[in-house]
């Protein structure tokens, strides 16, 4: 019968039924991508590690002294015979640092992200741009010498009215940290900026407004979750940088504003205490451990915040 | 428009030219004071650039004069001492860095390349722990150097790996301080190779390997060295964690990898940087210049490789 | 060319085309993919729904439709490359030579050694030409005389005289046909027994369009092509069979998907549609 035909015709034309399983295990295709992910959880581990390695002499360090008078004490003196461990004058050190940073930092890394972002042509924006990332690149040590050999005297000689004492002086430090980090807040708020979709921009010249006012009452707002963010990932390189203020800001645990005063950073102290000789175990070794836990924390707290402003920024522009 | 003449057109002309004027006084009025503002404003931004370019470069000129003198073969040459300024120079810590700097590169490109493949290629972005890993790189790019120090001296020096205070402590802890750097630099080289190349190795019959082996790395390659190179210029700059881990400042002996003291560049420079002398200052600046050529000279390479060999998608 | 004219300056192409080959003829042959009730969804949303066909051997077959209907979609579960967008999702059954191309243990990369897909925009590695070609067979231990599979690869698509003398010197280099061209005998290269092209002529210019479709004519004497086009009169000139496409838009408007309206020979699709929808698009009053 036809349909006979037909159907057997089909069947003669038709290739034996394929084999689709893989012809190999791939084992080696598992194996690496096992050693891959372990790269990629490398990553987590560190993290673990960091605390850990914080964790444990910190409590080891809190069984001997209390928080409320780590936290708040004003007398620093862990080496001493009579030990003291309020830790206030190293955080109020380090605060000062990053307070006369950000007064240099701020002004002068938004004027250049803004000029960047809004009225420098594309020729100089080139330029500019790798400069800038070029010249953060400056090690620290080399920042640290210009501010103790430089800055300190010319900072003197500008304003003798000024009690210097000794070659340290936080607000000379603060400010050689302030400049170490504009390409920081220049190029995250640059970025921001530019992020911000041209139409917003077109459509408030469209209505007569001048560049000035473009660029501070439109672009400036629309990117300020950028700028916040750049502002306090700046903060947290300042609080912790360590070599600038070594060199520059000195170890005196004073507990001052005076800008010309020598004070204690928690990155100078525990540069300064890991590298003297000091026994494992004993309490002033594991200072450095809760120092140093403070610092984590502080600068974790504000990383999260920036990338989390970030991720807000690009939520609303992408 | 038209120049018909009508009656009572003296009085219309008269209309029209006020209008005419008018508008172009208010068009033109305010842009006077708006373009005093905006050139006052222009010169602020300009002013704010400057201080940021000029003060940055202070810092490169001011070394270079202030270093110039003390300029010589015998910064290379000669090992470190404290009594002897003028003739003290920076060899073994040149010595040290290397090394330091070799151990990292050895430990950041399989370990950064292979954990951005993975991350680029492989994971599955829904699950919950590739977030948290991803999580991790970010806030271990922000933390502090000298806290790394603090995880090198408590477990690479001391702890389970028990090291030492050697060379290779230094490489593991300053690796683990801009792997980072690595892993974020190679995943946008990873992943600027677009997706149209992967579909065509696959669509062959290649596997996910061999197409992330054949294609997609040997097209990456160039961003994945530019991110390695940049990894190893701040790690050449590092001084705070090498402070822990025990870049002894003063070894007078050349470097091995495994055991005895070490020293790096930028360490010794701070410790000549923070004598009270004249002359360390003057050879720390050296040092400071001896620095600075070899990262100028590792930046270039970076953007050279950069534009040499980017990829016209 | 408007598609107003299409039906009666293609008919006289339309019969020439068809003079030969019968629907009875094609369906004598075997048949390399049986479709049942084929679904694929995007993180839940249905972009194709309920397609039944059956392609047969040494046959093209053109999937043609309106923009949206799925037709680059249903063409990727041929050779699961569905696979590699994450949240998509194949319901319903495709067979390949009787085998279930979705069961379990099947390897996704046996299944593309044996389907081939060739690109809209040419998608040429960038490496030399001849590397282009020799990392298929390379890549599946196809070793062997490896510049003798080049060079046939390179003559089946019609490309090796163009570039017999450069074969060293970057595949970049090429024009967009020669490109296309290239990424046609890369596929050859690793021998495969179905071809599938998603729009290949679409990126490429008049003439280099004629030279793919003369090379399909040839292809088919040893491979069954599919291919989707969102040009009628391409389908016309080379398919033998013409699926038909279209979206459904739901009763709120919000959800649009494709569905298959009609599948036949070329001549009846363009001569003598069934449904009232294939006559609208071919006549170009929609589309």
């Amino acid at each position: 019968m036809a349909s006979d035909v037909v159907a057997s015709s089909e069947r003669i034309g038709e290739l034996p039924r394929p084999q689709l399983g893989a012809t190999s295990a791939r084992y080696g295709e598992k194996a690496i991508k096992a050693f891959l992910f372990a790269c990629a959880v490398l990553s987590v581990a560190v993290t673990t590690s960091i605390v850990v390695a914080l964790l444990l002499p910190a409590i080891d360090f809190f069984e001997d002294v209390s928080v409320l008078e780590f936290l708040t004490g004003t007398e620093w003196a862990p080496a001493f015979a009579d030990a003291s461990f309020g830790v206030l004058p190293v955080v109020v050190g380090t605060l000062s640092v990053v307070f006369w940073a950000l007064v240099v930092a701020i002004p002068v890394g938004l004027a250049s992200a803004i000029y960047l972002a809004e009225y420098a042509p594309a020729s100089v924006r080139k330029v500019v741009k790798p400069t800038l990332e070029v010249l953060a690149g400056i090690p620290t040590v080399a920042i640290g010498l210009f501010a103790l050999v430089f800055l300190r005297p010319l900072a003197e000689d500008a304003l003798p009215f000024l009690e210097w004492r000794g070659p340290f002086s936080v607000g000379v430090a603060g400010i050689a940290v302030g400049l170490m980090i504009v390409p920081l807040v220049s190029s995250v708020s640059d970025d921001a900026m530019r992020s911000v979709p041209s139409g917003l921009r077109e459509g408030a010249y469209a209505l007569g407004a001048t560049k000035v006012k473009v660029a501070t009452r439109v672009v400036f707002p629309a990117a300020i979750s950028g700028i916040v963010a750049a502002i306090v990932l700046a903060a947290s390189r300042a609080i912790g940088e360590t070599m600038v203020v070594l060199l520059a800001a000195g170890a005196s645990p004073n507990l001052t504003l005076d800008p010309t005063a020598s004070i204690l950073t928690m990155t100078a102290f525990i540069g300064q205490t890991a590298t003297g000789d000091i026994a494992t175990g004993t309490i002033q070794y594991n200072t450095i451990f809760a120092v140093g836990a403070l610092l984590f924390l502080m600068t974790l707290a504000m990383n999260m915040l920036a990338i989390r402003l970030v991720r807000r920024f690009r939520e609303v522009y992408e | 428009m038209g120049d018909v003449r009508m009656p009572g057109s003296g009085r219309a002309e008269l209309a029209a030219a006020g209008a005419r004027a008018a508008t172009r006084d208010a068009l033109t009025r305010s842009s006077h004071r708006d373009r005093m503002t905006g050139a006052l404003f222009l010169a602020m931004l300009l002013l704010g650039l400057g201080v940021a370019l000029l003060g940055l470069a202070a810092i490169l000129v001011w070394s270079f004069v202030e270093g110039a003198p003390r300029l010589g073969l015998d910064l290379v040459t000669e090992g470190p001492s404290t009594l002897r300024p003028e003739s003290a120079g920076f060899r073994t810590a040149i010595l040290g860095s290397v090394y330091v700097i070799l151990g990292v590169v050895i430990l950041i490109v399989p370990l950064g390349v292979g954990a951005a493949i993975y991350l680029e290629e492989y994971a599955d972005r829904e699950r919950w722990y590739n977030r948290v890993i991803e999580l991790n790189i970010q806030n271990l790019a922000g933390v502090p150097s000298i806290v790394y120090g603090i995880l090198g001296l408590a477990f690479i020096v001391r702890g389970p790996l028990d090291l030492g205070f050697v060379v290779a402590a230094a490489s593991l802890t300053v690796a683990l301080l801009v792997l980072p750097t690595v892993i974020i630099a190679s995943r946008e080289a990873i992943r600027a190779v677009p997706r149209s190349i992967r579909d065509g190795s696959l669509a062959l019959g290649a596997t996910e390997w061999q197409t992330t082996a054949r294609q997609v790395l040997p097209a990456a390659v160039p961003g994945i060295l530019t991110g390695v190179i940049l990894a190893v210029a701040r790690a050449i700059g590092e001084a705070a964690p090498l402070l822990l881990v025990g870049a002894v400042t003063f070894a007078t002996f050349n470097p091995s990898i495994f055991e005895g003291g070490y020293s790096t560049l930028p360490v010794l420079i701070y410790n000549y940087a923070s004598r009270p002398q004249e002359e360390f200052r003057v050879l720390a600046a050296a040092g400071v210049i001896v620095m600075l050529v070899l990262l100028l000279a590792m930046n270039s390479f970076a953007v050279w490789l950069r534009n040499h060999y980017e990829q016209k998608w | 060319m408007t598609r107003m004219d299409t039906p009666q300056i293609d008919s006289a192409r339309m019969a020439e085309s068809a003079r030969g080959i019968e629907r009875s003829e094609i369906e004598s042959r075997a048949k390399v993919f049986s479709v049942a009730d084929l679904g694929v969804h995007y993180s839940g949303v249905p972009a194709i729904e309920e397609v039944e066909l059956d392609v047969f051997r040494n046959t093209v077959t053109a999937f043609i439709g309106p923009s949206g209907c799925g037709k680059s979609t249903f063409i990727r579960c041929f050779n699961r490359m569905n696979d590699l967008i994450p949240g998509a999702k194949v319901l319903g059954t495709v067979l390949y030579h009787g085998a279930d191309l979705y069961a379990r243990e099947v390897d996704p990369v046996e299944v593309r050694r044996r389907i081939g897909m060739v690109f809209q925009k040419p998608n040429p590695f960038p490496k030399s030409i001849y590397d282009n070609v020799a990392f298929g067979p390379r890549v599946l231990g196809m070793k062997d005389d490896l510049d003798g599979r080049v060079e046939k690869a390179l003559h089946d698509a019609v490309l090796w005289e163009e570039v017999k003398d450069r074969l060293k010197d970057s595949a970049l280099g090429l024009s967009g046909g020669q490109q296309q061209r290239l990424c046609i005998a890369r596929c050859l290269a690793v021998e495969p027994d179905v071809i599938l092209m998603d729009e290949p002529a679409s990126a490429l210019d008049p003439i280099s369009t004629t030279r793919i479709e003369d090379l399909m004519h040839g292809l088919k004497r040893d491979y069954t092509i599919v291919i989707v086009t969102h040009n009628m009169q391409q389908a016309a000139r080379v398919a033998d069979m013409t699926a038909f496409f279209s979206v459904v838009v739901s009763e709120d408007g919000s959800a649009r998907r494709g569905v298959l309206v009609e599948y036949d020979t070329t001549a009846k699709i363009f001569t003598t549609p069934t449904d009232k929808r294939t006559e609208d698009y071919v006549t170009g009053r929609f589309g």
